[in-house]
């Protein structure tokens, strides 16, 4: 089953190597994985899509792993939580100006949008979950896919709500006390 | 004050109270070793840089500070690799600082170029590459803090050339800022009750102690918990001499090369405290039947070994020496002497079984020469080993009632590491008698580091144990590969000469009644020298715990006499 995690690691060089090794070393599979600056600048923000064939456990091997990293601030597991998610695609489709209008219609229904425009392609840009951009991507399947490029999920928790950490020992730990600790606030 | 970086290298390892160092210089790390002769830091020549690793890690687990081995780029530094992964593996704080080409060359394929920190990332416990002067301060100061703070560990830094020419202004960072490194070293009060509701019902418990112990500092602490709740304690390899082996309550070491009576007694408690230990694979044998009735308290400071091998009921994030002492004062007096009966019962039983009790034969066999020096030595010298059968006699028989004199390679199981690693911890406690305990495999490994002992003086005496075997690989043949011995016979040079050679006074010992003298002849002798035993070639170590098999599926050592 795949499990999501938030991870904020410091925005050094680096980092993203050592994060992803250890999925590496501890053999575990990466389904996505994204990666950007956040509202502070000494921090970036990683979603990350693990397969966990034991559940929790490895859920739990790789929070703990994650926290090993000097480099890691904080990991939280949002894979049961209320979270909204989302994953960007840009889909170049083969489509003359014959069959345009259909296309338009699709992206109408799946609220994606029209971003390039040449004689015999265009180039559809869909945000959503990813239930929602493998569906527009069946549908222009037939009509002819050139090329597709992915973000990779991204998630937030909804509300004030955290997502789980279940370190042993480091219950309370919360993102405001470490910033805080660090003098790292925005 | 404007400095050079690589003189900031060397007011940052005064400042962080470095005496010696274990090196070998190269183009990449010239300048730091120009600037090192305007600084009262001591430096090992080594004859390989391997040997200079482990060197830091046998002086840091004798002093219980910072080691620090240092090598130029690429083939110097790629030799420091089995070093760092053994420090790693071990969770000993040592600081490896390389020398890299310039910024400007990085990813150009330079002479002596190689990816030192992408080598390196998995088996440190973090690393660095420093590009500018500027940054070389703080990155020292962050490197001695992360190897020496939590779980202690490797930490290594790689230094480019134009960084230790370049020259900027020397500030020494007064604090460390690392947001998302925060060892937790107390575990909260709702914990500690859970664990004290499982002590108390506990009717059969037992204190497996690691490594943990000596790292904290919670020899004190271990002792006054065992004797108030009456709880006998095992220890793991790692573990030994954190509580007194003469002690009632001493079990010695379980696991796969453990006591027989110890392995019983975990298999059958209702309760595991866990003291700063792993569950190492060597301890448990197949997770699937260890310890089936007991309850378990993990205390360790690492939070990712809590479930990783074992599932534990409460686990005690922290400082093992915090959270005892913690425990301590909420636990009662209790008594267990029926449980201790039983184990003492299971104890007579392996004890009837002892090499110790065998009859004299003529034969060497290295159980007794263990017992040997441990009689001579007064149980007291600080003993190295390698890797292999000679290891685990080592730890079977010489039973140590103090901390921190027992140095080997436990979880990566490094051949060559005993000779270096005593010359590392000669440098630690000068006072002291030191053995390396190695066999005639491991040490033709690192057999050049001799030369090394002779240059500085170091007072180490080596015990050779030739059987002419790479001998645990020859057991592990004997038991399950139908004694098909595949590449473990092995010829080696004539021992005594090879030392003499080196200019180090050696001694060939072949007859039970030489051994004595030998032994005395080595330790009179100030400097160090080599002895050479020809033991048993065919002798096996028992018990054993088959890989696979379950703790207490063991096998023994046939009852006899010798003959």
């Amino acid at each position: 089953m795949n499990y999501t995690f938030i991870a904020l690691v410091e925005n050094k060089p680096g980092v993203l190597n050592r994060v992803a090794s250890l999925f590496r070393r501890r053999n575990f599979n990466i389904e996505s994985l994204a990666v950007g600056r956040t509202e502070n600048p000494e921090v970036s923000r990683m979603t990350v899509v693990v397969d966990c064939p034991n559940g929790d456990v490895d859920a739990h091997r790789i929070e703990a792993n994650l926290y090993k990293l000097v480099n890691v601030i904080d990991v939280q597991d949002v894979t049961h939580q209320p979270v909204v998610t989302r994953d960007m695609a840009l889909i170049k489709v083969r489509v003359g100006p014959e069959r345009r209008a259909e296309v338009n219609g699709l992206a109408e229904i799946f609220r994606a949008r029209i971003v390039d425009v040449a004689p015999d392609s265009v180039i559809v840009e869909i945000t959503g979950t990813e239930d929602k951009i493998e569906g527009m991507i069946e549908l222009l399947r037939p009509i002819g896919i050139v090329e597709m490029v992915r973000t990779g999920q991204i998630s937030m928790t909804r509300g004030t709500n955290d997502g789980v950490r279940r370190m042993p020992g480091m219950d309370g730990r919360r993102y405001e006390d470490v910033m805080e600790m660090a003098e790292m606030m925005p | 004050m404007k400095l050079k970086g690589a003189e900031i290298v060397w007011e940052c390892l005064v400042r962080e109270g470095v005496e010696v160092v274990f090196g070998y210089p190269g183009g990449a790390n010239m300048p730091i070793y120009d600037a090192m002769l305007n600084y009262p830091v001591h430096h090992v020549l080594v004859r390989h840089e391997q040997g200079g690793a482990h060197m830091a890690d046998g002086y840091a687990r004798a002093s219980g500070k910072v080691g620090v081995a240092m090598a130029t780029s690429g083939p110097g530094a790629t030799n420091l690799v089995t070093g760092i992964a053994t420090a790693m593996m071990d969770s000993v704080p040592v600081v490896f600082i390389t020398g890299q080409v310039a910024a400007h060359l990085i990813g150009g394929d330079a002479f002596q170029e190689t990816d030192v920190t992408g080598i390196t990332l998995p088996i440190t416990k973090h690393n660095y590459l420093v590009t500018r002067a500027e940054d070389i301060a703080g990155t020292i100061r962050e490197a001695f803090y992360i190897a020496k703070s939590g779980r202690p560990g490797p930490v290594l830094i790689d230094i480019c050339k134009n960084a230790q020419v370049e020259s900027c202004e020397f500030v020494y960072p007064e604090e460390v800022k690392l947001p998302g490194y925060q060892p937790v070293t107390r575990s909260p009060r709702n914990l500690l009750d859970d664990a004290v509701r499982l002590i108390e019902k506990a009717k059969k418990p037992i204190i497996l102690c690691g490594h943990g112990v000596l790292v904290s500092k919670a020899e004190e602490a271990l002792m006054q918990f065992a004797v108030k709740t009456q709880t006998p304690v095992a220890s793991t390899l790692l573990g030994l001499g954190a509580f007194p082996a003469s002690h009632p309550l001493s079990l010695g070491m379980m696991g796969m090369h453990g006591e027989a009576y110890t392995n019983m007694a975990i298999q059958n408690s209702d309760l595991i405290l866990a003291f700063g230990m792993r569950f190492d694979d060597r301890v448990t044998g197949t997770l699937k039947t260890y310890a089936p009735k007991a309850k378990k308290i993990h205390i360790e400071i690492d939070p990712s070994e809590v479930h990783k091998n074992v599932f534990v009921d409460v686990p005690l994030v922290g400082d093992v020496k915090n959270v005892v002492s913690d425990l301590i004062p909420l636990v009662d007096e209790y008594d267990h002497d029926e449980w201790l009966n039983e184990i003492n019962e299971w104890k007579n039983e392996s004890d009837s079984r002892s090499i110790m009790n065998w009859e004299e034969d003529g034969k060497l066999y290295v159980a007794h020469l263990i017992a040997d020096i441990w009689k001579a030595t007064g149980g007291g010298a600080i003993v190295t080993t390698d890797v292999g059968q000679h290891q685990m006699w080592t730890a079977q028989y010489y039973q140590l009632d103090t901390p921190n004199r027992w140095i080997t390679s436990g979880g990566a199981g490094t051949m060559g590491f005993g000779l270096p690693s005593a010359i590392g911890a000669w440098f630690a406690a000068k006072d002291q008698e030191i053995w390396a305990v190695a066999g005639d495999g491991g040490f033709q490994m690192t057999a050049a580091e001799l030369t090394t002992a002779v240059q500085e003086g170091a007072n180490v005496k080596v015990a050779i144990m030739n059987n002419s075997f790479l001998g645990m690989v020859r057991q592990w043949q004997e038991f399950f590969f139908e004694k098909r011995y595949s590449a473990v016979n092995m010829i080696a040079p004539d021992f005594v000469k090879l030392a003499e050679a080196h200019g180090v006074p050696a001694k060939r010992v072949t007859r039970r009644e030489e051994v004595h003298e030998a032994i005395e002849w080595a330790r009179s002798i100030k400097g160090p020298t080599v002895l050479e035993f020809r033991v048993e070639q065919e002798e096996a170590v028992y018990p054993m715990v088959p890989q696979g098999a379950a703790l207490h599926e063991m096998i023994r050592r046939p009852v006899k006499t010798a003959g």
